[in-house]
């Protein structure tokens, strides 16, 4: 295991992240190289995967992740999306994603309007993308939310399409916020962009609880390590 | 030039922050049947036509102030 090469991970940082050092902690005691990248960064390293994290990018002033897709950074993550590279959105990660349409679909505020902190059971839709290789399709998964907008909203013809498509990958055992169809993660058309509102950075060490992040974090390490081998 | 721009969650799209104003509205002794929260956003332009204006607000408005999946939006321009 320590003989294997270690894939480089960037995680972006906006001003008002919260979670990013917890994820290049995940990440890093996965097997990956990670670390911080800052949002004013007028481009991407290189790198074999990306990860937005948690947290309350500039203040979620208008819209959740509404202004974060301003980033500079963000036209190099775009680019590298664009290209087939690796990108995962955590919670505030996963609505600058929607927001800046790399994945389809938008957060809204929880329907009881309450925050919601607590561990919640995910349902495996799909194994087969790169962010969730390490899991069987059905398996359930524990890991933390904690989000006041995370109500996944799709309308009725977006809707058709994801399931069409099998873009869902996560679903809420039982539903904490509102998401149309239980939906708790989707992955871009193309499998290369995932998001999701639960915490898998959170989830990944037995000593603090639920270790289910792991199986996804450690997904993507393993997916980044393969297209590091695998130059372009 | 000023302009307003009213965003609104779009029918049939839930609207949780106007369920709890008009609960709470309802809680006063009002008796309101519904109640939708939106957002208006007032702005300042540079010299141009109202029409220019206009067309130049719809791009904000697609571009940014509204989500167009769950919202929509009323332009105003005041005539100067």
């Amino acid at each position: 295991m320590s003989e294997q090469p270690r894939p480089r991970i960037a995680v972006v940082v906006f001003p008002g992240s919260n979670d990013d050092g917890d994820a290049v902690l995940a990440f890093e005691s996965l097997g990956a190289e990670a670390f911080p990248v800052w949002h004013a960064e007028p481009e991407l390293p290189s790198v074999d995967a990306v990860a937005l994290p948690g947290g309350f990018s500039y203040g979620d002033y208008l819209r959740c992740g509404a202004i974060a897709r301003f980033a500079p950074v963000m036209s190099g993550v775009t680019r590298f999306a664009g290209e087939g590279g690796l990108v995962l959105g955590i919670c505030n990660g996963f609505q600058v994603l929607c927001e800046a349409g790399l994945l389809p679909g938008t957060l809204r505020p929880n329907a009881s309007l309450s925050f919601v902190c607590r561990d919640v059971e995910l349902a495996v839709e799909r194994a087969d993308t790169p962010f969730m290789t390490r899991c069987e399709p059905g398996q359930l998964l524990t890991m933390p939310i904690k989000h006041g907008e995370g109500c996944y909203f799709a309308d009725d013809e977006l809707l058709g399409e994801l399931e069409a498509n099998g873009q869902v990958v996560l679903r809420y055992a039982q539903n904490p916020n509102g998401s149309v169809d239980d939906i708790a993660g989707v992955v871009s058309r193309d499998g290369n962009v995932f998001g999701l509102m639960p915490h898998p950075e959170h989830a990944v060490d037995p000593l603090l609880g639920p270790t289910g992040g792991a199986l996804v974090l450690g997904s993507l390490v393993d997916a980044a390590r393969e297209r590091a081998l695998t130059p372009a | 030039m000023k302009a307003t721009v009213l965003v609104r969650p779009k029918p049939g799209i839930l609207d949780p922050q106007g369920e709890a104003v008009q609960s709470s509205l309802r809680h006063l002794g009002f008796a309101v049947e519904e109640a939708r929260v939106g957002r208006v956003v007032d702005l300042e332009l540079e010299g141009r036509s109202p029409e220019d204006a206009r067309a130049e607000l719809e791009r904000m408005c697609e571009q940014l102030l509204a989500n167009p999946l769950i919202e929509s939006y009323e332009i105003s321009v005041a005539d100067a």
